[in-house]
């Protein structure tokens, strides 16, 4: 599973995403105080933390759930600060959820049709009137759709309502519907809590697959520091809303600041 | 025997017209969890534009032109109620849609008048006889219309891709946004279905009844409908109503001599209570499963 640095840089250099001095607050916390860091083209970068270091609040910000009080985000170079959601979908960003949010009454397959979405152009008038050529390109996203499923390994449940599946499915099929949109950027909230080694290990070869194979850049929030050091080139440190260190797995292993924030305190457990 | 069966039919016949009012709410209720306390006067407001309409215009013209009506409505409510109360809780939105209900009631007293009016869409109320059987030319063509409005949205939501979308929203609103689905516009696109459904309702209804107030309370007889058939089921909304209206037809004629009659008014509710007993979700209504 050891991975060596193969980042793949963009031709101009230029990060995917750029996050400068965000700052978000709910009431007196200071979710986010002054963070900025980098999302290279093509890479894994992990971040990680303490409980309630602004993980989370990090990627609800980028995703547009969140809007920061100041500071600004960058994709690709285009300033997408405060946009919402569904237009930061719209630009290549899909992401899954620290708790899974999946449309529990769809099947598998429906979940994951939805996640193409966007990809699917004709809209609502022209489904009535070029009703055949809606038809078609139904047809063609089902395919795309299908094989997502393939590679997922889940054909066997693609009729299932999604929310009578387990959790460590659920969280599968949550990646399944997130790489449907083709995204450029993906982001992942602990997409193996709660799981077993097993499944750990099927959604870790995914993951890095998406990586290699599609080519899609990957941002994810993770507890598991075997996991991370193993598949990331890069993490960023974050504690009580500030970002403490940013490196390749092996300085961030050796970081004081970092083993006194967090591997310390998860060894003394 | 026979007789049992025209009761029969008719209380399917009008079960079919409490089908389409319950069909309104459950649209609403599906996509955006909002019970929506306007769409009786929705359905009153429907009928009103079509008669005015039918003033100066032909029948398929005035359906055009309240179809169109329903459908500038629909964005008028995403606009001006659902955006800026956007993530508030139910019974904001809720309350919302009672008071839209009185504005509706307002607007359309104030450009139509009070008075009660005629709806004379060309097709008798006379019943004729089918193999014996006496059935009502109008309830006749409530049922095909109904029945093809069914068929259509079972299509839509199950099939289509804005169906799926509006499904999804349905079901979770914030995995919506993230996969990149416009809340608003699926909003508008619900709403004017609805719209379209209380059209349906209220021509159904006021040939029947003429266009008057009360119109507007047709939805209590939507209320059994839903806690039978499940507030957020399409397929409940239509099922329940006629169960409703066969059963209450029964229970008249059957049971309402043995108590002094007068049952077919509040039959409906009893039957809505058993069901809740046994299945608190109603017959289809999507059973919340917790982990916990």
């Amino acid at each position: 599973m050891k991975r060596g640095s193969t980042m793949i840089q963009g031709n101009d250099g230029q990060p995917m995403l750029r996050v400068e001095d965000v700052h978000i607050s709910f009431g007196v916390l200071k979710a986010l105080n002054g963070v900025s860091l980098e999302i290279p083209q093509g890479g894994i970068l992990a971040i990680i933390g303490p409980n309630g270091a602004g993980k989370t609040t990090l990627i609800n910000v980028i995703n547009g759930v969140y809007h920061p009080s100041q500071g600004h985000i960058f994709f690709e170079g285009q300033d997408v600060t405060a946009r919402p959601p569904q237009h930061i979908a719209a630009l290549g960003i899909a992401r899954t959820f620290q708790n899974v949010a999946l449309f529990k009454g769809m099947t598998v397959l429906d979940n994951i049709m939805v996640g193409r979405n966007l990809i699917m152009r004709s809209n609502f008038l022209s489904q009535g009137i070029y009703w055949g050529l809606a038809q078609k390109e139904e047809i063609r996203h089902r395919e795309i759709v299908e094989r997502v499923i393939d590679w997922l390994e889940i054909e066997h449940i693609r009729k299932t309502p999604a929310g009578m599946l387990p959790y460590g499915l659920q969280k599968r099929v949550e990646l399944g519907r997130a790489l449907a949109a083709d995204p450029r950027l993906l982001l992942l909230d602990e997409p193996m809590a709660g799981m077993n080694l097993e499944e750990k290990e099927d959604i870790v070869r995914f993951i890095l697959d998406a990586n290699e194979e599609l080519g899609t850049t990957i941002a994810l929030v993770e507890h598991d520091m075997g996991v991370v050091m193993d598949i990331s080139d890069r993490l960023v440190v974050l504690e009580f809303g500030e970002k403490i260190a940013e490196g390749p797995p092996e300085e961030i292993r050796n970081n004081a600041k970092v083993i006194k924030a967090y591997l310390g305190t998860a060894r003394q457990k | 025997m026979t007789f049992a069966i025209e009761v029969a039919i008719g209380g399917l016949l009008v079960g079919i017209m409490y089908s389409l009012v319950a069909l309104g709410f459950a649209l609403i209720y599906k996509s955006s969890g909002i019970f929506n306390f306007a769409q009786g006067d929705m359905t009153l407001f429907s009928a009103l534009a079509l008669v005015g309409a039918l003033t100066f215009l032909p029948l398929w013209l005035a359906i055009l032109a309240v179809l169109v009506t329903m459908i500038g409505l629909a964005i008028a409510i995403e606009v001006l109620v659902l955006r800026p109360l956007v993530a508030r809780p139910p019974l904001t939105l809720f309350m919302a849609t009672i008071g839209l209900g009185f504005l509706l009631e307002g607007i359309g007293q104030a450009i139509w008048g009070t008075d009660p009016k005629g709806l004379d869409i060309g097709i008798s109320d006379i019943p004729f006889k089918v193999r014996g059987l006496m059935i009502s030319q109008l309830d006749l063509l409530g049922a095909v219309l109904s029945g093809g409005l069914f068929l259509g949205l079972v299509w839509f939501f199950q099939k289509s891709r804005t169906g799926r979308a509006l499904r999804a929203v349905s079901d979770d609103h914030e995995a919506a946004l993230s996969v990149g689905i416009p809340l608003g516009k699926a909003w508008v696109i619900t709403w004017a279905i609805s719209g379209v459904v209380a059209l349906v309702a209220g021509v159904m209804w006021g040939t029947r009844l003429g266009v008057q107030f009360s119109l507007s309370l047709i939805a209590l007889k939507a209320l059994p409908v839903l806690i039978l058939g499940g507030i957020d089921s399409i397929p409940g909304a239509i099922i329940a109503g006629l169960v409703v209206g066969a059963s209450e037809n029964l229970a008249e004629v059957f049971l309402g001599p043995y108590v002094g009659g007068g049952i077919q008014t509040f039959f409906p509710y009893l039957l809505a209570l058993l069901v809740l007993w046994f299945k608190p979700y109603g017959m289809f209504g999507r059973e919340i499963i917790e982990r916990v």
